[in-house]
């Protein structure tokens, strides 16, 4: 069914208008229905880039044992169980639990106020606690609670710490990693079939290799920290499958941008995104990151990839633990379909103030801004900075507005400055990036994602307009609540920040 | 936080609940803590509240006819998809919550990113306590950011109830583990249809619980919250989970 409409007749897939959320489950729609959305259209893209297949109910013969999706399969593992559905309320042993400096004190303030003073963690090695958010800034509250941590840890005798003391020189600091759901990978604490859970809501970013990782509050934490088990209800599987060649100027950002953007922001909620196909097998590790980093953005419970070959390599090249890697079923149930042919996409942004208000960069170009942003576990990561980097070479160019550069962890930043950006003669990332006028990268956190203290490196203090690599666009996200921000993949933040417009990276790249 | 509850019984749990007055000693600073799929066989706990299909018919003998939690006070509107953000800026995070102060000083900070077409503050500037005791939703309640300084800080204001067309999950799940707030889901967009200031009543029931709005006289079916309603009623997931027997209490 899906199929013959795909090639009799092509349709625009209508994009919510604001306050109405539910694209939900509805059938086609027909070429009249045309919505106009978003900045000012010269001509509205007529190509089918999405379809969507009908609900299939899921068989509920007793005899017959139904398959099961990836999701569905490590959480019946990681609760004993043969078997589970959506909907099954099951108690699940943990694999890695992390914190980090915003949540970590309260998660176990909870825990030592729930299972009392002397208690101690179910397992001093499963625990992994990452400062990162407010790292490097002088509210007192904010080193105070990096202190706290480091009590705890010292106190339980936590194996994964990775402390910072001297907040002058991120370099001095061995242990100090920076943003945690990068950290996680880089340090192998990432592995296929596990479940892993962090008490913030991007930790669905290790989904990429192909376990169910999810974000929790503090006292679901404090819970997990004494007991090594959560209570949790199976979500169903939306698939989005897709296919085709990676245009060159896309990257996996636009990829989910495009996704939210077709779903709302709340079009996954409680639901798990697995992404498949032809072009999911060809991206890196660190783009299957960025693409299931903003699950929650779509209300996601979590995102998940089927492990292979890419994902085993870095694995096993960071971690000696065993792991046991699962698939979904070819007779698994789906509660949606979703098929992207990837070689038809644009780059997109998501303009303020929701991830999901979707336009094409190409149509926003008179969008005037203020400054660019390059950072985060959703575009801090070194092939982020790669990226950015060979655009601004293409370019020969120097940027028009301040554009600032958060490495997400030490090994970015030293990758920024040590690894040769590919058909640059040899050029650093840090060397293009200096040729073209951008700030010197800064000490890898979190930094102005979310705003933070107020002396916080690239905050928004004024009612600007960015363009960031991160993840979240709602009013005073990074710190102005007037201030505007279009979330977009690094080549698009390049972009713009050569022209001092939202600009499409073809621009530059073609 | 919501007072325990005495009469809060989960008719799937075998055991008789302790008085909550009186805590059994702590044994053991190592949890033992096993469940299996006959001791726990909880419904959810953290479940969106289903329209439920069958009532509590299980009751301690003790038990009053009919199980009401009322909650009466002026409503704060707000509109769709309102993330933590806006219900506690990032800047506030340095808060930790299980710290009593702090407890205080988040929920002075309580909705302070919202934007400033909303005229109305839900702190006063200088207060640390809401007038609000009930808040009207749109979709998406609580999307973003998993912090659970969210629904703390609306507790620690003093708000009582969020009624909401719908809930981001981490927000929700939150909102029961912590007891601090009672997540509502109405059946229509109420928040088009109510203003803030307006004086109403949240009448929690088992199966039908209602939202009236007294200043425009009308009255609002509210799906029922389930399971999680003990959970909250108890004051969260471990203050339940002790009271039904699933972990000893913390040494006193």
């Amino acid at each position: 069914m899906a199929s013959s409409v795909i090639s009799s007749s092509p349709f625009v897939c209508k994009s919510p208008a604001k306050g109405q959320k539910d694209l939900g489950f509805s059938s086609f729609r027909k070429p009249s229905q045309i919505s106009i959305h978003g900045c000012q259209r010269k001509s509205i893209s007529r190509k089918i880039v999405s379809v969507m297949a009908p609900q299939r109910s899921s068989s509920t013969s007793g005899s017959v044992k139904t398959g099961m999706t990836m999701t569905e399969k490590i959480l019946a593992k990681a609760a004993e169980k043969s078997q589970v559905v959506p909907g099954d309320n099951i108690w699940v042993n943990v694999d890695v639990l992390m914190t980090h400096d915003v949540c970590g004190p309260g998660a176990f303030g909870i825990f030592k106020r729930e299972f009392g003073d002397n208690a101690k963690v179910w397992d001093s090695e499963k625990i992994v606690v990452i400062p990162d958010h407010y790292i490097f800034t002088t509210d007192k509250r904010a080193n105070r609670n990096v202190d706290i941590m480091r009590e705890h840890c010292r106190e339980q005798n936590i194996k994964y710490f990775y402390d910072i003391t001297d907040l002058g020189d991120f370099r001095a600091n061995p242990d100090y990693k920076g943003v945690c759901h990068v950290a996680l990978a880089q340090e192998g604490h990432c592995r296929p079939g596990e479940v892993l859970l962090g008490t913030d809501s991007h930790t669905c970013t290790a989904g990429a290799f192909g376990q169910f990782a999810t974000g929790i509050g503090n006292t679901d934490a404090g819970f997990v920290l004494g007991t090594g088990k959560i209570l949790l209800k199976v979500p169903p599987t939306m698939r989005f499958i897709l296919d085709g060649e990676m245009p060159s100027y896309l990257q996996a950002k636009d990829l989910i941008l495009q996704i939210i953007g077709e779903i709302s922001v709340a079009g996954a909620t409680y639901k798990t995104m697995e992404f498949s196909g032809t072009t999911i097998e060809s991206l890196t590790m660190e783009e299957r990151m960025t693409l299931c980093n903003m699950v929650v953005e779509a209300g996601g419970k979590n995102g998940v990839i089927p492990p292979d070959a890419t994902t085993f390599n870095y694995v096993e090249n960071r971690t000696s633990v065993p792991f046991q890697p699962v698939y979904s079923d070819a007779n698994a149930s789906f509660v949606a379909d979703y098929r992207f042919d990837v070689s038809k996409l644009e780059p997109v942004v998501a303009k303020p103030h929701s991830p999901d208000n979707r336009a094409l960069a190409r149509e926003c170009k008179d969008v005037k801004i203020d400054r660019v942003y390059i950072g985060s576990c959703t575009g801090g990561k070194t092939e982020d900075f790669m990226a950015a980097a060979k655009l601004f070479h293409a370019a020969g160019k120097q940027v028009k507005v301040p554009t600032f550069l958060v490495p997400a962890t030490q090994k970015v930043w030293m990758d920024v400055y040590a690894l040769p950006v590919p058909g640059a003669g040899g050029k650093t990332c840090a060397q293009i990036f200096e040729e073209a006028g951008c700030d010197t990268p800064t000490s890898p956190s979190c930094g102005a994602c979310l705003g933070g203290p107020a002396d916080t490196y690239a905050r928004l203090n004024e009612p600007q307009v960015c363009v960031s690599t991160t993840n979240r666009n709602f009013p005073g996200r990074m710190g102005h609540k007037e201030g505007q921000i279009y979330l977009a993949s690094p080549y698009t933040a390049a972009a713009s920040a050569l022209t001092g417009h939202v600009t499409d990276p073809r621009e530059f790249l073609q | 936080m919501a007072a325990a509850s005495l009469r809060s019984v989960n008719p799937t749990l075998p055991r008789t609940l302790p008085s909550p007055t009186r805590s059994p000693p702590f044994q053991s600073p190592f949890l033992r803590f096993a469940p299996t799929s006959t001791s726990f066989n909880l419904k959810p706990l953290v479940t969106p509240p289903a329209p439920s299909s069958s009532p509590f018919v299980t009751r301690s003998a003790a038990a009053s006819p009919q199980e009401r939690k009322t909650f009466h006070g002026l409503c704060y509107v707000v509109g769709d998809n309102i993330d933590t953000d806006q219900i506690i800026p990032a800047e506030f995070l340095t808060l930790v919550p299980s710290n009593p102060e702090e407890y205080q000083k988040l929920g002075s900070h309580a909705l302070v990113g919202l934007p400033a077409s909303y005229k109305d503050r839900f702190v006063e500037p200088g207060e640390t306590k809401t007038k609000y005791s009930i808040i009207i939703g749109g979709e998406n309640f609580g999307c973003g950011s998993s912090r659970e300084h969210a629904p703390v800080c609306l507790g620690a204001a003093g708000a009582k109830a969020v009624v909401a067309q719908s809930y981001a999950r981490i927000f929700f799940r939150n909102s029961v583990a912590t007891g601090e707030i009672y997540p509502l889901d109405s059946e229509v967009r109420v928040c088009d249809e109510c203003s803030t200031g307006d004086v109403a009543t949240v009448e929690l029931r088992e199966g039908d619980s209602v939202l009236i709005n007294h200043t425009t006289g009308k009255e609002y079916k509210l799906k029922a919250i389930g399971d999680a309603g003990p959970v909250i009623d108890a004051g969260g997931i471990f203050a339940y989970a002790r009271k039904a027997g699933m972990i000893p209490s913390a040494a006193a």
